[in-house]
């Protein structure tokens, strides 16, 4: 595991107060995922400066990662804690600030092997038309499910070995003793044979006037205290008394609030607005005229949102405003049906085997536009004065938040600097080419300057602008032999889904012949990343014809998934697990049924077996059991709640949630007509992990797609019913 | 301390202002986490903006706007509303409680205690909503039955916590159980 094929380039520095500050410069991640290079290209990303340890050992540990509730911040502290020997008592965690210094473009690197495509969640923030992909280097994002996989595995358990080292060196120059006697426990160096020890502290300023180990010792597995411990984390105990601080809660002083409504149609101008019913009203400051919303800022948020709801400004007409989900629909069947489409995956020769097969299966499903619904509707504060723009708010990369904040403040990206704050939720809305909401923010305080101004969003501004998960449909034949089980498959849909062996797209289980396709259509509506990305719609997909195959081979769907994967020992026992913490085999309690998926996605493979049961012709959702290898767990009970939540954010998709279209705009609006899981619709959910030494998998979205179809294959189990379209309703 | 009722005088102000328009506003007292303040508000301003942005209370959140999500739930007289739903004017003299004082300051109530202990935010932003409408139910039942809590605790939590949710509030109800079985004895 340990072995780096490069140089790993590290960077110290004193801190003030005779602390050291410790990071690494330099380090890059190779396609393999575990090895270390240098940056003998010239552009590799850096990480600097991640460690600050205190005189009095206090260590702080600066991520270059939001924190939105997944986690990463304890999991990447407890990942650096972990090789630094460090008492978790000392640890605190600081979120980087949004500086390139912090840029953790490596990600993309990762994920870009010879940069031949870009992974989904990433897709609008790069430029396809150049494919500039290395300018897009300077990007300090979150999504992916990437912290733990790649910031962790290769950027913080390595900076936490190296300060371990060189306060080793530190205290045995200071004794006199070879470093290879001393040892690190509990942020102090002890030396076996005198009996001597020193704090972390202590040592702390003398380390840092060494020359950092280019080659650092990791830790083995068989050695950890803290990785693999169901750690607390450090951001809970703030969000449970209301102290912690979100984008929205910013409060400057003379600052003003601004409440905004876009063109409802995607892609119309604002074409003209009579000021004057907003100016009539009290506080209000100023209508402040975007290229297509208009603005109100007032002195309270009340005031500026009560004054922008009376006036009726009209937006250019556009052809886009004749569209409606019926006639999108209408565009995306002639996509699949015409005669462009792109290799997504192919292997075999899955056309002709169709033919003269014993048996096919065919089948079409399809899943509506989504919109993320962040319960912090989106928010920013923006303070523009001459020469400097401040910007506060909630975002997936403050680095890309700072460059659109200079850009539209016409500065330098050294005179912008962006806050970011706690994230109320993101799940993709916050990520880099979706960050209109700071634009926005920051135009309208151009406007206003010298005057900070807080821009809310109002719900329904957030439900009708949003970057939705796109709507698809998915075509699918397959043909079987006179065994039942599958020898081609093939299937269509609208949309990227990634292309390659690793696409989304592709079945996990071994099928001969694949011919797998993709086909483009045009739709006005803004499009996003959706946790989960491209696994949401496939997922559903290929797991619901799965069960269909099973069905028509007149086999149980477990035993049949479990033949395919006679060749894939992970995801077998992934599958072998869900089953029997569920009992698969035994029968479910009177009037209930069960279901079964399987998805791997993100470095992780997930199967959940759903239970559920119909109940005046509504499906209810009893129990999930989720079964689950992300390889190496860093903090379990953290690792189950991002399953537990990606459960419920599937099943918003799986039973309730949709987007439709009329007259160019989006219909629904706010909480009444789009609307999402409570408690009394949350099933019970049981969490178990395989115990794995392989390199950690991604834990924030995996949790989602099997949901939705385990809970259709369920209700097929309990009705004879395939439900193939999403929300699930019965007929 | 006086009750709040001795501060139910109102006055408004009316005034002309720079840009010409009429600002109309009325000074109300408000009795937040047993303290009064006195804060300049519209007829129509729902209590979630008066304790945000004019009390700097920001743990109360806003969701929605309509009374649907929960974030911005508060204790009045011990009961939960929705504060973005409210004119904080029909709220004088009534004891309003936030999640800033749901618990004396430096301790933790309850609730809050049982939700760290099962690790319940992600996010966190509905948690202060959550938090308030759990503690006002475990107030008035201290051992809900599934039902009851599935009736009483409506709030939207978009991360998906609600397991969680679950398993605090039945071992807050048992811990309740188990302390009552101990005073019969």
């Amino acid at each position: 595991m340990n072995k780096w094929t490069r140089r790993a380039f590290i960077a110290t520095g004193g801190l003030v107060g005779g602390g050291l500050a410790l990071g690494i410069a330099g380090i890059a991640l190779a396609p393999n995922r575990l090895t270390v290079m240098g940056d003998d290209d010239g552009k590799s990303a850096r990480l600097t400066t991640w460690i600050k340890l205190a005189p009095d050992s206090t260590l702080t540990v600066l991520v270059p990662h939001c924190e939105m509730g997944q986690g990463a911040h304890t999991a990447l502290a407890m990942m650096l804690a972990e090789e630094l020997e460090a008492d978790w008592a000392t640890v605190r965690v600081e979120e980087a600030p949004a500086e390139d210094a912090y840029a953790n473009g490596y990600l993309v690197r990762v994920f870009t092997p010879g940069m031949a495509h870009v992974p989904g969640f990433m897709e609008r923030a790069v430029d396809f038309a150049s494919l500039k992909l290395s300018q897009r280097m300077e990007m300090q994002v979150t999504g992916g499910s990437t912290a733990v996989r790649a910031t962790g595995e290769l950027g913080m358990r390595v900076a936490g070995a190296t300060a371990k080292a060189m306060l080793l060196q530190a205290a045995a120059e200071r004794w006199q003793v070879p470093a290879s006697e001393c040892v690190a426990r509990s942020s102090k160096v002890l030396h076996s044979g005198s009996g001597r020890s020193a704090s972390f502290g202590e040592l702390a300023s003398a380390a840092a006037k060494l020359e950092p180990p280019s080659r650092p010792t990791l830790k083995s597995a068989d050695q950890y205290t803290l990785i693999g411990k169901p750690i607390p984390r450090l951001d809970i105990p703030a969000k449970v008394d209301g102290s912690a601080r979100y984008g929205i809660d910013v409060t400057l002083p003379g600052m003003l609030y601004a409440s905004v409504m876009a063109a409802p149609v995607f892609g119309a101008r604002l074409a003209s607005v009579d000021e004057s019913p907003a100016l009539d009203m009290p506080g209000v400051k100023r209508v402040v005229k975007l290229d297509d919303a208009v603005a109100v800022v007032a002195d309270s948020y009340w005031r500026a949102l009560q004054a922008l709801r009376r006036l009726t400004p009209s937006f250019t007409q556009t052809g886009d405003s004749q569209r409606s989900s019926e006639s999108l629909h209408k565009d995306i069947v002639a996509a699949l049906e015409g005669k462009e489409s792109k290799v997504d995956y192919s292997s075999g020769d899955a056309v002709a085997r169709l033919s003269g097969a014993a048996k096919t299966v065919a089948a079409e499903y399809q899943v509506p536009y989504l919109a993320h619904a962040t319960l912090e509707p989106m928010s920013a504060t923006a303070w523009v004065t001459a020469d400097r723009c401040e910007v506060w708010t909630g975002v997936q990369d403050p680095l890309a938040a700072r460059g659109l904040a200079a850009k539209v403040a016409q500065l330098e990206d050294q005179r912008v600097t962006v806050h970011n704050m706690h994230v109320g939720g993101a799940f993709g809305r916050r990520l880099p080419g979706s960050q209109d909401f700071v634009e926005q923010a920051v135009r309208i305080a151009k406007a206003m300057a010298p005057k900070p101004v807080k821009l809310i969003w109002s719900r329904e501004e957030d439900i009708q602008h949003d970057f939705y998960r796109p709507a698809v449909i998915g075509r699918f034949t397959a043909a079987l032999d006179a065994g039942g089980m599958p020898v081609a498959w093939v299937s269509k849909f609208n949309g990227a889904a990634g292309g390659g062996d690793e696409s989304p797209a592709r079945p996990v289980y071994a099928i001969a012949n694949q011919d797998i396709r993709s086909t483009r259509n045009n739709t006005h509506v803004r499009l996003g990343s959706w946790r989960s990305v491209a696994y949401s719609q496939h997922g559903f997909f290929n797991e619901s014809f799965m069960d269909e195959l099973a069905h028509a081979a007149g086999k149980d769907p477990y035993e049949y998934r479990h033949e395919l994967l006679k060749d894939a020992p992970r995801q077998r026992a992934v599958l072998e697990k869900a089953a029997w913490i569920a009992g698969w085999g035994a029968k479910p309690p009177p009037g209930r049924a069960r279901g079964i998926a399987l998805v791997a996605g993100f470095g992780s493979i997930v199967a959940q077996v759903a239970e559920v049961e119909i109940i005046d012709g509504r499906i209810k959702v009893h129990q999930v059991w989720a079964a689950v290898d992300c390889g190496r767990v860093i903090n379990p009970d953290g690792a189950a709640a991002q399953i537990e939540g990606g459960i419920i954010f599937g099943l918003s998709a799986a039973l309730f949630s949709e987007i439709t279209i009329r007259d160019g705009r989006v219909v629904q609006s706010n909480f009444a007509d789009y609307p999402l899981p409570k408690l009394v619709d949350a099933p019970r959910i049981t969490v178990e992990f395989i115990q794995s030494e392989a390199a950690p998998g991604g834990i924030g979205e995996p949790g989602v797609p099997p949901i939705a179809p385990a809970i259709a294959n369920a209700v097929f189990a309990a009705t004879g019913q395939r439900l193939r379209s999403l929300p699930l309703r019965l007929a | 301390m006086d009750g709040p009722t001795n501060m139910r005088a109102v006055h408004c102000v009316i005034c002309d202002v720079a840009e010409g328009a009429i600002e109309v506003s009325m000074r109300i007292a408000l009795n937040v986490n047993g303290q009064l303040h006195e804060v300049d508000v519209d007829q129509d301003t729902p209590l979630l903006w008066v304790l945000r942005e004019s009390l700097g209370l920001t743990g109360t959140k806003f969701g929605c706007g309509i009374a649907m999500c929960g974030a911005c739930t508060v204790h009045v007289n011990g009961a939960p509303v929705r504060s973005c739903s409210v004119p904080a004017t029909a709220l004088q003299g009534q004891a309003i409680t936030t999640i800033e004082g749901l618990a004396a300051a430096g301790s933790r109530h309850p609730v809050q205690q049982a939700w760290i202990e099962h690790q319940v935010p992600q996010c966190g932003y509905c948690q202060s909503g959550m938090i308030m409408a759990v503690s006002a139910l475990l107030a008035k039942t201290a051992q809900p039955s599934d039902e009851q809590i599935d009736a009483e605790i409506t709030n939207i939590c978009r991360c998906g916590t609600y397991e969680r949710i679950r398993q605090a509030i039945h071992s807050l109800a048992a811990r309740a159980g188990s302390a009552a079985g101990a005073q019969h004895e």
